[in-house]
Formats: C-alpha cells, structure tokens, sequence
C-alpha cells in the first residue's frame, strides 16, 4: 500500500503553528482593528482549519475524488451563507410599499 | 490473522480508500448541519451586533483560549496515535490513543464549569436571565441561546468521539489493528480534527466579538 506516513517533526510543527494561531487570534481581538476584526479572526481560523485538514486529516496525501468531493461540499455552504445573507443584506434597500 | 479485505472490494487499498470517501461525505453533511447553525449566529449578529459584543464579552476568553489550547493538543496526539497504527506500533498506538481521551475530557470538564457559571450568573435563556449592560435583554438571550445550541452540539460530538476512542483502545488492546488494516483508527482521527475544526471556528466566533471596545 502506498501510505505517506508524516515524520513527527511534521506533526509537532503543525501543533506549534495552531497553538501560536490561537494565542495570535485571543491577543489581536483586543486591538481595535474596527470592522477588520472579524476578518482576522476568520482568516486565522481559516489558516488554522488548513493546517488541521491537510495535515493531520491527510488531505494533501488523499485521492483526487476526496478531494473533489470536499470542495463540492465546501461549495454548498458557501452557497448556504451567501444566499442567505445576500437575503438578510439587501433587506430594506429599497422600499416596499404597503410596509 | 483472517484477511480484513471484504469481498465487494478488489484490494485492501481500494477498500480503504471507500472507507475515506465515505468518512468524508459524512463529514460534509455535518459541516452543512452546523453551517446552518452558524448562518443563524451571522444573520443575528449582524441584527444585533451590540448586544452581542456585550453577551460575547461576558464569556471567559482565558478559559476558552486554554481549552482551545487543550483541543488542538488532543488533535495532535489523535494523529501521533493515527501514526502510531500505520506503524503497527501496538503500545504507541494505545498510549496516544488514551492520551487524546484524557485531552478530550479535560475539555470537557472545563466546558462544564463554564456551563455551570453561565447558570449561577443567570446567564441561561429563561425567565431568570439577567445580562448587565444590555437594554433589549431578548437580543442577549439570542446570542446565549446559539452559544449553549451551538457549544451544545459541539460538545456533544465530543462525547460520541469520547465513545468511540475508548471503543478504539478496547480493540487496539485485542490486537485488532496492524500496519496493513488500521482503517477504523484512521476514520475516528478524521472524525475527532472535524470537531476540532469546528472549535477552531466556534471560539472566534463566540469568545471574541469586538473585545477592544470599551466596558
């Protein structure tokens, strides 16, 4: 069978970065970023799921078709907060008589 | 040892490879049930972000960075115990294995003091609840209300993981896994980094709304 089988050096690196990561994100939501603060703090979290799933869930070591198929599903949320927001946003944008 | 390879399969690679792709569908049907979960908390949080910042402020952000700390601790040793199988390490493989079940509980335990405190705080939707500092108390409740479904449903994952590790270690002890079939270990661990994943968005989101502002 053709495994990759990551050293543990690989293993305690990721650890390190998520831990760093978390430390980074609890620090920085003291600092008034204004409306930037939520964007930092999803794109840490989004860094840190990255680190998580190719690594120790072996995305990067998995076949083509998980691959495809976890982008498939990562398309229907994104399809899922974006329609609904695109719904709650525009609400109110123009006005709708009788209300 | 009796072949592990069932008949509707041609290799143990192939066989194995269905069982990851068949893990991961799973997985992909709860990231939509908790994405449902998490559409809620954005559409309330835009309607009211400020008493959401005051209920997020609320929560202890020490405790729940540390326990963030523990979780991702307990993703490490689950993938040293994943290593340890393909390996067919037997000894390793148990050790890690039970070191991710006592992470897993320390998190756990530290949940439950945080539920514990939101009760003697009146922090608890219902009759009782009481937040300061905030006019519209409902839209409060709305914020505790996600947190204890959202925390909820996270911790209970947590327990069904908790179950099927301590499942893992029984068999692993029986001599069950060996470096040519470790599937099941392999499974669990995506199981276990998905709810990690899931805590990895969930303490942002609850824990950290707008800190920096004035109290």
């Amino acid at each position: 069978m053709t495994e990759h089988i990551d050293s543990i050096r690989t293993y305690a690196l990721v650890l390190l970065a998520l831990l760093v990561l978390t430390a980074v994100t609890t620090l920085v939501a003291f600092v008034d970023l204004g409306e930037f603060s939520v964007v930092v703090a999803l794109a840490i979290a989004v860094c840190k799921m990255l680190l998580v799933a190719l690594f120790f869930m072996h995305v990067r070591h998995s076949t083509k078709l998980t691959k495809l198929v976890l982008l498939g599903g990562l398309l229907w949320l994104v399809i899922l907060l974006m329609l609904t927001l695109s719904d709650f946003t525009t609400r109110g944008w123009i006005g709708v008589p009788g209300r | 040892m009796a072949s592990t390879l069932q008949e509707q399969f041609d290799t143990e690679a192939q066989q194995k490879d269905a069982s990851t792709l068949g893990m991961w569908i799973f997985l992909i049907t709860e990231v939509m049930f908790f994405g449902g979960m998490f559409t809620a908390y954005t559409v309330y949080r835009r309607a009211y972000s400020d008493a959401f910042a005051v209920a997020s402020s609320s929560l202890n952000v020490t405790i729940g960075a540390i326990n963030t700390a523990v979780l991702l601790v307990s993703s490490f040793t689950m993938v040293m115990a994943v290593r340890a199988a393909q390996l067919g390490q037997r000894r390793t493989l148990i050790l890690f294995l039970v070191a991710t079940l006592i992470f897993g509980g320390i998190f756990l335990g530290v949940k439950a003091y945080e539920w514990n405190e939101k009760f003697e705080q009146h922090h608890v939707p219902g009759p009782s609840f009481h937040l300061e500092g905030v006019p519209q108390q409902s839209h409060a409740q709305l914020f505790f209300s996600l947190y204890f479904a959202m925390t909820g449903l996270h911790a209970l994952h947590m327990v069904i993981g908790v179950g099927i590790i301590s499942w893992l270690i029984w068999l692993a002890r029986q001599g069950r896994f060996t470096a040519e079939y470790n599937t099941p270990v392999d499974i669990a661990g995506l199981y276990w980094h998905f709810v990690d994943i899931i805590w990895i968005f969930l303490f942002p989101l609850l824990y950290l709304i707008d800190r920096h502002l004035p109290k």
